[in-house]
């Protein structure tokens, strides 16, 4: 065994000694191994992506907020889409809400989030050279960017995207009869998903592997940030859950293309039957839900450990509740994987299950409960510093809040069966885990700029951002909620046919408008994110004055993040405004020996065993020095 | 950012697994999931009724031994690897491999079986989802004999020995799952077919 680990370090810092000199701009830049940079990759490949399924959103936003409007200026880009009428094609306005869901969903805040954010911060803040695989991570990244180009490219074929929403339910979805969407464009989302599928999980199994197995010395599970605890329960939720997903999609593919009646029965087209029998389509939803709900917690629970990172630094004071945080973070992801039929209330479901899963849906409210509770008791009484980062964790809270709490009217299944499908259950999720990802994301890129591009993103600007995009989220998705209990229906092309429709013209109207300037704001972003990367300030290197490791490593990590040692850890990393110490933070890497005017009595106990530590720091040193010479 | 970084790890890490080893430990959970989720449907769909009955090939039995029977022939390499034994690794690895080949040649045959029963892969889901089942689990088969073909090549290149055996154990584990989880789902088609 000790044998076999020298011969792979060895083997290692070979590997390394080569990258450093052939280092050229593909290896570097295109297929890179280090992890900071296949996080960038995510980050930029992500941002792309958010501005393709935004443009979406805004296309279909006119068509509900201004179903009149002469669309003929669009078609040097739509084509074919406008009808010569110069209105937009229905069928391409389906395609445009499942385009803009799949893309949200899975390639912004999915990869985008977790693909960044995992990847740039797990080995940073855990003391760990890089990934526990590199070649796997540049695989995971490859991977998403296939399945991206894959998706891409079935925006511009003549069939369409994909376009039975973002769920893919079969018949819909199966039957290339049904809609010109279910024809080549389904295939390619199938296509794509199963490369996204593969690029998750091989994501995934890295992102546990590293944090359990190449932790630094001192770091225990009790002394991780919850940035890291997010990533690493995320990534255990995406293991198990992608693979189901996996399961649907291959049988869907048998349905679609073999003929196979895994979802197929009794299905009649033009007067005459299919072949089919014996299908199930709610088989297919248990399948999707099994994945789909997790999911949720996929996207929202990184945010939530950013979050939780930036409310105690720019707060100056430790996180309130930090097992709590822990543990309801394990409930959440616990329950995830009880609650899918929460999604199916009106499916046929038995009505007896439907309130088992309405049960343990209401429960999820607890562990959200604590977590909300946890960030307010963090600001209570902080030394709040409002960065832009931190203005942006607030607003997560904030939406986590109003949108937490219209899930509680949607977890039941008896208002659900007036709720289902509506405008209400579309505001409800973009503000929950929409908008609330969506800032948790933003607050993670201003507040790790610094480390990821060495300088600072302009704070001015960065309020301007926060303010519209903030404002701009509940003037878009408020009014939906009146438009919901209403009883508008969700994936609808128009409603000009109903009568009490019109009263809401003008909020749908106001709606549209919200949108599209809340979309602008998002240049001011874009702008700054690559202005500051090339002409911003040089940040100091640790601007936020801040506890983690990342910011013990110099200004531009190089391919190992640390040159020399990895630093060993000593505290957790929430010790902010400690009464009596020097300073108002002090980083993990201090030990509790070097603190004793602050160091609470139990923590003294614990400087006889950090002795030991040291002692043993002390005695790789001397090795060090003597294998130099 | 071109300064040389000496690699230099710290003493034992918190918890000592070779992190390949965990990270087919977690693959093996994403197979576990993909199985569980096709068998679970394979139930749910069960009870909505409008089922085809039908016998299971008896060819799965002579498969299900033949598989425990590389199992075991692989142990036997593993423990001859410990040993330094190199003859006894070769001899066992083809073992291993020739039994992997010859079940997925039965699991063929189990096809035509079925396929004498009227059973075929487009119908009844009865029969479709015990297409899947084979096929897929067919097809990690197949993964895995590759892997089996990789370590006797390193044997052949003396990289197999009791001071190198990350390769070896990852390999053993991955069969002996493969082997597990065909029993697996032999033992539910029994039950529920």
């Amino acid at each position: 065994m000790a044998t076999a680990h020298t011969a792979t370090h060895n083997e290692a810092s070979h590997d390394h000694h080569d990258h450093e000199h052939h280092e050229n701009f593909i290896t570097k830049y295109i297929f890179s191994q280090d992890h900071k940079m296949i996080g960038k990759q995510f980050l930029i490949t992500g941002m792309f992506w958010a501005i393709i399924g935004g443009l979406l959103s805004l296309i279909f936003r006119l068509q509900l907020g201004f179903p009149d409007m002469d669309l003929e200026w669009l078609r040097p880009i739509l084509r074919g889409w406008i009808t010569p009428d110069g209105r937009l094609d229905p069928e391409f306005y389906l395609a445009l809400v499942t385009m803009h869901g799949t893309i949200m969903v899975f390639f912004v805040l999915t990869a985008g989030l977790s693909g960044t954010f995992s990847n740039f911060l797990i080995p940073l803040q855990i003391g760990a050279r890089d990934m526990a695989s590199g070649f796997m991570n540049m695989l995971s990244y490859w991977f998403f960017f296939l399945s991206g180009l894959i998706m891409f490219i079935s925006l511009f074929i003549e069939t369409g995207p994909a376009s039975g929403g973002w769920v893919v339910y079969p018949p819909l979805s199966a039957l290339e009869q049904a809609m010109p969407g279910s024809g080549l464009g389904m295939t390619l989302w199938l296509i794509a998903m199963t490369f996204f599928i593969a690029s998750s999980l091989l994501g995934g199994i890295n992102y546990i592997t590293t944090v359990i197995n190449l932790r630094t010395k001192g770091m225990s599970f009790s002394k991780l940030p919850l940035t890291i605890w997010a990533f690493f329960l995320t990534a255990v939720i995406g293991l198990l859950s992608f693979p189901v997903l996996f399961s649907a999609a291959l049988l869907l593919v048998f349905d679609r293309s073999f003929g196979t009646s895994f979802y197929l029965s009794d299905i009649y087209i033009g007067g005459e039957a299919l072949p089919n029998t014996g299908g199930s389509p709610v088989l297919y939803q248990h399948l999707f839900w099994f994945l789909g709900h997790p999911e949720v917690y996929i996207v929202l629970l990184p945010a939530l450990g950013i979050t939780s990172e930036v409310i105690a630094t720019n707060s100056r004071k430790p996180i309130f509740g930090y097992k709590a945080m822990i543990i309801s973070m394990l409930g959440i992801t616990i329950l995830s994987f009880v609650v899918w039929a929460h999604h199916m209330f009106v499916s046929g479901l038995n009505p007896f299950l439907g309130s088992i899963f309405m049960f343990l849906t209401l429960i999820i409210a607890i562990p959200s409960a604590v977590k909300v509770f946890n960030y307010l008791t963090t600001l209570w009484r902080g030394n709040l510093i409002f960065t832009p980062g931190m203005l942006f964790s607030i607003g997560l809270v904030s939406f986590f809040i109003s949108g937490g709490l219209t899930g509680i009217f949607l977890g039941n299944s008896a208002i659900d069966i007036q709720l289902h499908d509506t405008y209400f259950v579309v505001a409800h999720f973009h503000l929950v885990m929409g908008s609330a990802s969506f800032f948790g994301l933003m607050a993670g890129v201003y507040h790790w700029f610094p480390k990821m591009f060495g300088r600072m993103m302009d704070a001015r600007l960065g309020y301007v951002h926060f303010w519209l995009t903030f404002i701009g989220v509940y003037l878009v998705f408020f009014p939906m909620h009146y438009i919901g209990i209403a009883g508008f229906p969700r994936r609808y092309y128009s409603w000009t046919g109903f009568e009490f429709s019109n009263m809401y013209t003008d909020l749908n109207m106001f709606v549209s408008v919200a949108a599209i300037i809340t979309f602008g704001a998002q240049l001011i972003f874009l702008f700054n994110f690559f202005y500051s990367m090339y002409k911003g300030r040089v940040a100091s290197l640790n601007p936020w004055r801040s506890n983690t490791l990342e910011w013990t490593t110099p200004l531009h990590p190089g391919h190992g993040n640390w040159p020399g040692e990895i630093p060993a850890v000593y505290r957790w990393p929430y010790d902010y405004s400690k009464p009596g110490a020097k300073d108002d933070f002090i980083p993990q890497t201090v030990p509790l020996s070097a603190t004793p005017e602050s160091n609470l009595p139990h923590e003294q106990e614990l400087v006889k065993l950090e002795k030991e530590i040291i002692a043993d720091e002390e005695a790789v040193l001397v090795a060090d020095e003597s294998k130099e010479s | 950012m071109e300064e040389k970084y000496a690699y230099i790890e710290g003493a034992e890490q918190p918890i000592a697994m070779h992190p390949k080893k965990f990270a087919l430990w977690l693959f093996i959970v994403t197979v576990v999931m993909i199985f569980a989720s096709l068998t679970s449907a394979y139930i749910v769909r069960q009870s909505e009724g409008n089922w085809l009955e039908f016998d299971l090939p008896d060819i799965f039995w002579y498969n299900s031994a033949i598989i425990i029977l590389s199992s075991i022939t692989l142990h036997w390499a593993y423990m001859a690897a410990k040993k330094d034994d190199l003859s006894k690794i070769r001899l066992g690895m083809i073992l291993t491999s020739i039994l992997g080949v010859a079940f997925l040649i039965g699991q063929w045959y189990s096809w035509a079986a079925l396929v004498d029963r009227d059973v075929f892969f487009v119908g009844n889901p009865a029969g479709s989802f015990l297409y899947v089942f084979t096929g897929l689990h067919g097809l990690h088969l197949v993964s895995g004999v590759i892997f089996l073909i990789i370590v006797l090549i390193s044997s052949f290149r003396y990289q197999v020995h009791s001071k190198n055996m990350h390769t070896m154990e990852m390999c053993v584990t991955y069969w002996h799952f493969l082997g597990g989880l065909w029993l697996y789902l032999f033992m539910f088609l029994l039950l529920n077919h």
